[in-house]
């Protein structure tokens, strides 16, 4: 076993702030009446894949976009909330294009690639112009200006937003242009429909094998080059953050073509997320990190008043300031609550596996964010503005809960909804849960995966998070993907392949297409006695018990074993209703998901294990400080794994490569937010 | 522990668009109050897969489960999105149920929002509606000028912002008497006419719409205001008319 292969990175040679400069004076180029010949397939309609359908469309390729969901707008992109990182400095607090390169190196633990942070970095700038352009409604001041907040992991104010729901009015955005494309005729849309194999010929990438959810029929689709955009894999969770629907399989298809699977270890847990309630639970709700700039988080820190806060009968403001442990301020005094997702979600499981959470159900998990300090400045600082002299607190409550309301309404209105408080009133209950992945397919800096003519895009790659993800920086890379760096890339490929498309007769589409039929047979003529939810919820618990928060080297050999031993259960005894020709049949949707879930994540185990380190939000209990700190080794780890699958072998059987990260520009250095 | 509930559910099956529909009966128990309702459905389709009588379990839309994606839809108890304002379907939980009662569950009942499958409507024509003209029109791969050149008014942003968090769930069709679409498509046509960048093709974009939306045979809005008040996003009919002074001013001169 060879550990480093050549891996063809293509980063260029120049000097930081001008790799993307020269890279693009090299790359070729595809002329403008040739552009109409060239047909691309884009797989998912996120912040990724709907912007790089409307730009692919608008330079003059023909686009065909796929999305599982009944139309694009539903993307799970449409859920984020805070907002889109860009360095423009409008604040005048002193940041730059180097500051936000800084702090997404030092955020993903050094981790991520240089050159590819550095562009996206360099990118930021551009987006929130084009968005503005396309009529994004983003926060505005009483000047007119755009508007910006703070997120954790940075010091400055850089994040542009629309209320809680910039993924949303971003996502609409793309949907919007691409659908311009739609009525021109460039792009054409396939709703409801899931790709279920690349074909490859000759080791080129040059279609799909999509099942029309609708019908139930298998098609063939062949295309000069696929974009895979299909966004992460953190269902493997069954509880976390991500739409129900969202899934792995297009990813983990092209992984078992050939396509090399980088750092499947690094899920990001997110520190505020509605915790918990029961078993009947079907997902986890994320409330946004912007919400740390008004909310101060703590615990008690008598575990007295724990229990009386948890049996009720103490309310959470009965509790004295000096009864309170706001924990994130004392151990990080220079972020304060606004440290990284790693860290803050760290630091609640700490307390809460010391006996400190304050939810009242078996998992006794769960901490404070409290608002009443801010509700109070504000509505202070509101009276003054209006003239009140002396204003009562019942004023300042009022003035106070109307800012908050402006500033994120729709997740207070979410959170009453889904729990029953009022978190006006009464500090939100937290816990940290699975939100995003940062591992993804292995691409080049051109975006192409080791499968020539294939591309990944946005949360499917790996790219540019490195080990953690810090906050407003998804949605970032998502469109900068898509709108401004895979079609510069693409034409780089494309150039060399204006001749003739490939005809779905060929053999590998034959092969393929019997492959995804015979596996849909297997699936629902397998007549066992248990629902694909049974087994998505023990994998999903295994998972977070052994490869989520923390992980460790017995914890991660029991996973292993154990997800194997689930996937053959699964095989033998999954029970899906309906029959092949039945057309719609959500159970056989799910059971196909599930199924490569089942593979990726054994893959996941192994990688953790492989990784003798912490980094991130990749936690080795054996690997930490004295202060429990993630203790990250740079001499040994300081690379990415890459898996390769092996045709006909088992998952246990993939080979780990390595590629070195180098850091030319920065300094890598241990990372602290005290 | 909070005490489960049980419920009895009569709910709409209907193989494809074309064969008939009628409701079935079915018993679901052990529902925890803090479940949602999709979360209760999950529970019942678990139990027709264990039981196997079925030869299918009950399909629905739904995606996001945390009220922004627009997928789900139902009308229960006679109701889009069912008893509660300002939600989607996803987010109703069980705790506003009694224990015990009959609820009542169907698709939503528009031409043209056909139906697919159980519950399952094709809302493909909102995004035809969309596709028409719903859009401002920037080449997305270029250079365009630094946002802050384009100073908005904070109030005006604000209002584009409330047209613009419309989530397309087409509740607002659903529950109009007519099947009007006259809420989703003035959401639209307001968030880009109160902003600067979309003042250019105002006219064009009113005219398109509106033309697209009867072409998908949407009824016209007679002020009942149903759609407001089942919007889960809030929505205001003031997009409506604001809507109508823009599509008569599309036919005059600029």
């Amino acid at each position: 076993m060879k550990d480093i292969l050549n891996f063809n990175s293509k980063i260029p040679v120049s000097s930081l702030p001008n790799k993307w400069k020269d890279h693009k004076s090299t790359l070729k180029l595809v002329s403008p009446n040739n552009r109409s010949k060239i047909e691309i397939i884009v797989v998912g309609t996120g912040l990724a894949g709907a912007s790089a359908s409307t730009s692919l469309s608008e330079l003059g390729y023909r686009v065909k976009a796929f999305c599982y969901q009944d139309s694009p707008r539903r993307a799970h992109s449409v859920a984020a909330q805070g907002g889109i990182n860009a360095s423009k400095n409008y604040k005048g607090d002193n940041d730059s294009v180097y500051k936000l390169f800084y702090d997404t190196i030092k955020g993903g633990d050094y981790r991520s690639r240089e050159a590819n942070v550095y562009r996206l970095a360099e990118i930021s700038s551009n987006i929130i112009d084009q968005c503005v352009a396309q009529g994004v409604p983003f926060a505005r001041d009483y000047a007119g200006y755009l508007e910006t907040r703070s997120f954790g992991g940075t010091k400055v104010s850089r994040t542009f937003y629309a209320k809680g729901q910039t993924g949303q009015q971003l996502l609409l955005a793309c949907y919007s242009s691409m659908s311009r494309q739609i009525k021109i005729g460039r792009v054409k849309m396939y709703n409801r429909h899931e790709m279920l194999d690349l074909v490859v010929v000759d080791g080129v990438a040059k279609g799909i094998i999509a099942r029309n959810l609708i019908s139930g029929e298998i098609e063939r689709h062949a295309a000069h080059a696929i974009v895979i955009a299909s966004g992460g894999y953190g269902n493997i969770f069954f509880l976390s953050t991500n739409a129900m629907g969202a899934n792995a399989s297009a990813i983990w298809k092209v992984h078992k073509k050939g396509g090399l699977f980088a750092n499947p270890c690094y899920t990001q847990i997110h520190p505020t997320c509605i915790p918990v309630h029961g078993n009947y639970q079907s997902k986890l709700t994320l409330m946004s990190e912007s919400l740390r700039n008004d909310g101060r988080i703590w615990v008690p820190n008598k575990l007295e008043d724990v229990i009386f806060i948890r049996n009720g009968s103490k309310k959470p403001k009965e509790i004295n300031e000096e009864n309170r442990d706001y924990y994130l301020e004392r151990r990080y005094p220079s972020f304060g609550n606004l440290v990284p997702r790693d860290v803050a979600s760290r630091a609640a499981k700490e307390r809460c596996d010391k006996g400190f959470g304050i939810e009242n159900n078996e998992t006794k998990e769960g901490v404070f964010l409290d608002f009443s300090f801010s509700i109070e400045k504000y509505g202070k600082e509101k009276a003054n503005e209006l003239g009140i002299q002396e204003p009562s607190s019942l004023d300042k409550q009022k003035l106070g809960e109307e800012i908050m309301e402006s500033k994120y309404g729709n997740l207070f209105h979410m959170y009453e909804k889904i729990t029953n408080d009022n978190p006006y009133k009464t500090p939100m209950k937290i816990y940290p849960a699975v939100h995003y992945t940062m591992g993804g397919l292995w691409v080049d800096y051109n975006l192409m995966s080791s499968i020539p003519g294939c591309y990944i895009i946005g949360e499917a790659n790996f790219s540019d998070h490195g080990a953690n993800r810090l906050g407003a920086s998804a949605l970032m890379q998502g469109l900068a993907d898509g709108y401004f760096i895979l079609p510069y890339t693409i034409a780089d490929y494309l150039s060399e392949c204006i001749t003739e498309k490939m005809s779905t007769k060929h053999i590998a589409f034959q092969l393929s297409e019997e492959n995804v039929k015979n596996r849909i047979q297997k699936l629902i003529q397998n007549n066992g006695n248990m629902s694909v939810d049974f087994f998505h919820k023990k994998l999903g618990n295994i998972m977070w018990k052994y490869v989520g928060m923390s992980r460790n080297h017995v914890g991660l050999y029991k996973a292993i074993k154990a997800i194997q031993e689930l996937r053959y259960e699964f095989w033998k005894n999954v029970f899906i209703p309906g029959n092949i020709d039945d057309g719609l049949n959500s159970e056989l949707e799910k059971a196909g998901r599930v199924a490569d879930f089942l593979e990726l994540g054994e893959l996941m185990a192994m990688d953790a294990l492989k990784r003798n380190e912490s980094c991130g939000s990749h936690f080795r209990e054996e690997y930490k400080t004295k202060e429990g700190e993630a203790l990250r080794d740079d001499v040994r780890y300081k690379h990415v794994s890459i898996w390769e699958h092996r045709k006909n072998h088992l998952i246990s059987d993939e080979i780990m490569h390595k590629e070195d990260l180098n850091y030319t520009f920065i300094k890598v250095q241990p990372r602290s937010y005290k | 522990m909070k005490k489960l509930m049980k419920f009895k559910l009569k709910i709409w099956r209907q193989k494809n668009r074309e064969e008939r529909g009628n409701f079935k009966t079915y018993q679901v128990y052990n529902v925890s109050p803090d479940s949602s309702f999709l979360e209760m459905l999950d529970l019942l389709n678990n139990h027709i897969i264990c039981q196997k009588k079925d030869s299918s379990t009950i399909s629905f839309d739904h995606d996001c489960r945390e009220g922004i994606c627009g997928m789900c839809s139902l009308y229960i108890n006679g109701r889009a999105h069912g008893p509660d304002n300002l939600i989607t379907t996803c987010q109703l939980h069980m705790r506003h149920f009694h224990d015990g009662e009959t609820i009542y569950v169907e698709p939503w009942r528009a031409t043209p929002f056909p139906i697919i499958k159980d519950l399952i409507v094709d809302r493909s024509s909102f995004d035809r509606i969309i596709i028409s003209g719903g859009y401002i029109s920037v080449n997305t791969f270029g250079k365009t000028i630094d946002g802050n050149m384009i100073p908005i008014h904070k109030e005006q942003a604000d209002k584009a912002f409330d047209a613009a968090t419309c989530i397309g769930c087409g509740a607002c069709v659903a529950a109009c008497k007519n099947r009007s679409a006259m809420l989703f498509v003035s959401a639209k046509v307001s968030q880009f006419a109160l902003l600067p960048q979309g003042k250019i093709e105002r006219k064009k974009r009113v005219m398109n719409m509106i033309k697209k939306m009867d072409e998908e045979g949407f009824g016209s809005c007679t002020n009942t205001r149903a759609c407001e008040v089942e919007c889960p996003k809030g929505i205001s009919t003031e997009h409506i008319s604001f809507m109508n002074r823009e599509y008569i001013q599309s036919f005059t001169a600029t």
